[in-house]
């Protein structure tokens, strides 16, 4: 059930029209201090998707790379496990989505995320959340991401995640020349955007070495402890308060009987 | 007991009176703004000061009431009576505060709500948002018992009815929302730097709160003595300052111990900033107090309790604040310095507190135990 992206990084030419597609679709703000593609780009709450250009190098030559960078859509969110108001949820076909009447603007998810990639409107009076919601709408009606839609060559690929897998695999035994890693795979615990590539993920701008195990599964095996230590908390305290107070009547009658004796 | 309302002016009443107008003003104005033109908070800061130092220093300085509270009313130490009311004063007006500095520092204040009813529980902040909610309001009702020693006087048989269940409750829930205070941090897997992250976050937290507690309750009364006559015997301070440094002892063990464990103890001598914030929030912070509480003839000096107070007041102060900024820069990059307004809002509110303080203190039986007329000196 669960859609997916697969990204080949030797396929993007670099063209930009994913990012103009998806700023044209969720009507997003045009600033151009803040391009979409480029050596500059950068994700902003007003671009959801940017191309970043990078020089890196290959077999002693430096080659041009680009990554098209927007919200990985984790199979386990850091973002909605940290959201306290239930503002940001991932949906059974795969998009974690953002829903701003819930939000309190408490900007947890943003420290949550492992790739940084929620944004905030920081010039807003009542700011919101900004990230890729894998275009939610058209998924639901069958079709792909704005932004696979518009891609010329083919670099974007969108299917079930299983099979993107399998697909993304076959290239990888298949050519020799591809890294042997599929970014996305085990990252955070798995994302909805695969992607592979020719050169290395780190030169590329990805953040490399993040932890296999879901986030959500670090605060959880501490939060459902909770229950326990207050019961068992509460009911030591009672005892303690129960058991003292007692004691300090005991002591106070038995003083009270000396001074009768007396 | 007489009704009137006192509060004696002075000149630096005066002057908190100001920084906590200004504050207000300031307040208003990010209100109405938004947080991106009153704070120098960015995409890649999205927690800075008002969270750090308001919220999660605050509400481990505001800890000394669950502490005390626990040594008292439960524990029935009574030596410790004389400087419970205080203690617990002192942490209703600092979570006061905290929810304060809290509801400033969100962006979508008309939102507030949401958590009560949308329920994130899978969230670590949803459960200091409810704790600390919830605690707020009984420290609230455990304040009635004083409050209606002068006002309201037909309820005071009610609430010292149900001050058991209170103080019950207002122990569990600090325990809880103190340690998840280090939780929310646990997510940073890989971003906090591995000499302040750990999965025993959550215990150090908890362990610091409870060991600044008494810290926090000896530099109160040093500054209560001063203004209001108010002295507390310095052998009970001194007893008080030993339960802390157990604590802390134990605390020392279980860092020095987690650092092995996770094999990151070499980091503390690498050279760089990180380590040298970390060594300073140890020695200052943890060490040093140590030494003090153990060695009698140090230990025993008013100088010397004030000594290590204020040490570890500090070094709690240094903890959060490595937490939040200090081990975080490294992933974060990026800058951010706190802006003119959120320095000022941070100090009004401070500045609030203490008139606040001052204003109960002079008007309500604090204290003293002793439910009598206490004479302050004017
Ligand atoms: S990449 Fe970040 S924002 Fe996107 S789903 Fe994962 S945790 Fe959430
Ligand atoms: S900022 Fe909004 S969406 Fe993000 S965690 Fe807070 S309430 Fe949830």
């Amino acid at each position: 059930m669960a859609k997916s992206v697969l990204v080949d990084i030797t396929k993007c030419v670099g063209c930009g029209s994913c990012a103009v597609a998806c700023k044209l679709w969720n009507s997003l703000k045009w600033d151009q201090s803040k391009p979409v593609n480029g050596e500059k780009a950068e994700t902003s709450a007003e671009n959801w998707t940017v191309v970043r250009l990078h020089q890196v190098p290959k077999e002693r030559e430096k080659v041009w790379r680009f990554t098209k960078q927007q919200c990985l859509h984790c199979e386990e969110p850091a973002c909605a496990s940290a959201c306290f108001a239930r503002a940001i949820v991932k949906t059974e076909q795969g998009p974690v989505i953002y829903r701003a009447s819930l939000c309190v603007g408490c900007r947890y998810c943003m420290l949550a995320c492992p790739f940084e990639i929620p944004k905030y409107e920081w010039d807003k009076v009542f700011p919101q959340v900004h990230k890729c919601q894998m275009c939610p709408e058209r998924i639901e009606n069958g079709e792909s991401p704005a932004c696979v839609a518009a891609c010329p060559t083919g670099a974007l690929k969108y299917g079930e995640r299983s099979l993107l897998l399998q697909e993304a695999r076959r290239c990888l035994s298949s050519n020799s020349n591809y890294i042997k890693h599929i970014y996305g795979e085990k990252e955070a615990g798995g994302t909805s955007w695969l992607y592979i590539s020719d050169t290395d993920f780190a030169a590329l701008g990805f953040r490399t070495g993040v932890t296999s195990r879901p986030l959500p599964d670090y605060t959880y095996s501490i939060l459902k402890l909770t229950p326990a230590v207050a019961l068992g908390w509460g009911a030591v305290l009672t005892g303690l308060y129960a058991y003292n107070r007692r004691r300090k009547e005991i002591a106070g009658e038995t003083k009270e009987k000396k001074r009768e004796k007396r | 007991m007489q009704k009137k309302w006192h509060f004696r002016m002075t000149p630096v009443r005066a002057v908190l009176l100001c920084l906590s107008l200004l504050a207000v003003v300031l307040a208003v104005y990010r209100l109405v703004f938004g947080l991106g033109s009153a704070t120098n908070l960015n995409d890649r800061w999205p927690w800075g000061l008002w969270i750090g130092f308001d919220v999660l220093t605050g509400v481990a300085l505001a800890g000394g009431g669950y502490s005390t509270c626990l040594l008292v009313h439960v524990l029935r130490i009574n030596k410790f009576k004389p400087i419970v009311r205080s203690a617990m004063l002192t942490s209703l007006i600092g979570y006061l505060l905290v929810m304060g500095g809290l509801f400033l520092d969100i962006g979508r204040w008309f939102n507030f709500w949401a958590p009560f009813v949308s329920w994130g529980y899978h969230s670590v902040l949803f459960e200091v948002f409810w704790c600390v909610s919830i605690y707020t309001l009984i420290q609230t009702l455990e304040f009635g018992e004083i409050a209606t020693e002068k006002v309201g006087r037909s309820w005071h048989g009610f609430f010292k009815k149900i001050m058991p269940v209170l103080f019950i409750v207002g122990i569990v829930l600090p325990t809880l929302h103190q340690s998840s205070l280090g939780s929310l941090y646990v997510i940073e897997v890989g971003k906090l730097y591995p000499l302040w992250w750990s999965m025993l976050l959550p215990l150090f937290f908890l362990m610091s709160s409870f060991f600044v507690g008494p810290a926090m309750v000896v530099v109160e009364t040093t500054l209560a003595g001063k203004a209001h006559g108010h002295q507390v015997e310095t052998s009970v301070l001194q007893s008080l300052v030993k339960v802390s440094g157990s604590v802390m002892l134990v605390y020392l063990i279980l860092k020095i111990a987690d650092l092995f464990y996770r094999h990151k103890a070499g980091l503390v001598l690498a050279g760089n900033f990180e380590g040298y914030m970390f060594l300073l929030e140890m020695l200052a912070g943890i060490i040093i107090p140590l030494i003090i509480c153990f060695t009698p003839g140090l230990r025993s000096t008013k100088g010397g309790l004030l000594a290590f107070s204020l040490l570890v007041v500090a070094g709690v102060i240094i903890n959060r604040m490595n937490v939040v900024f200090t081990g975080m820069s490294r992933y974060m990059g990026g800058s951010y310095f706190p802006s003119f307004i959120e320095w000022a809002v941070s100090i009004g509110l401070i500045s609030a507190g203490v008139l606040a303080y001052l204003f109960i203190v002079e008007n309500f039986n604090i204290l003293s135990e002793e439910p009598r007329v206490k004479e302050i000196a004017h």
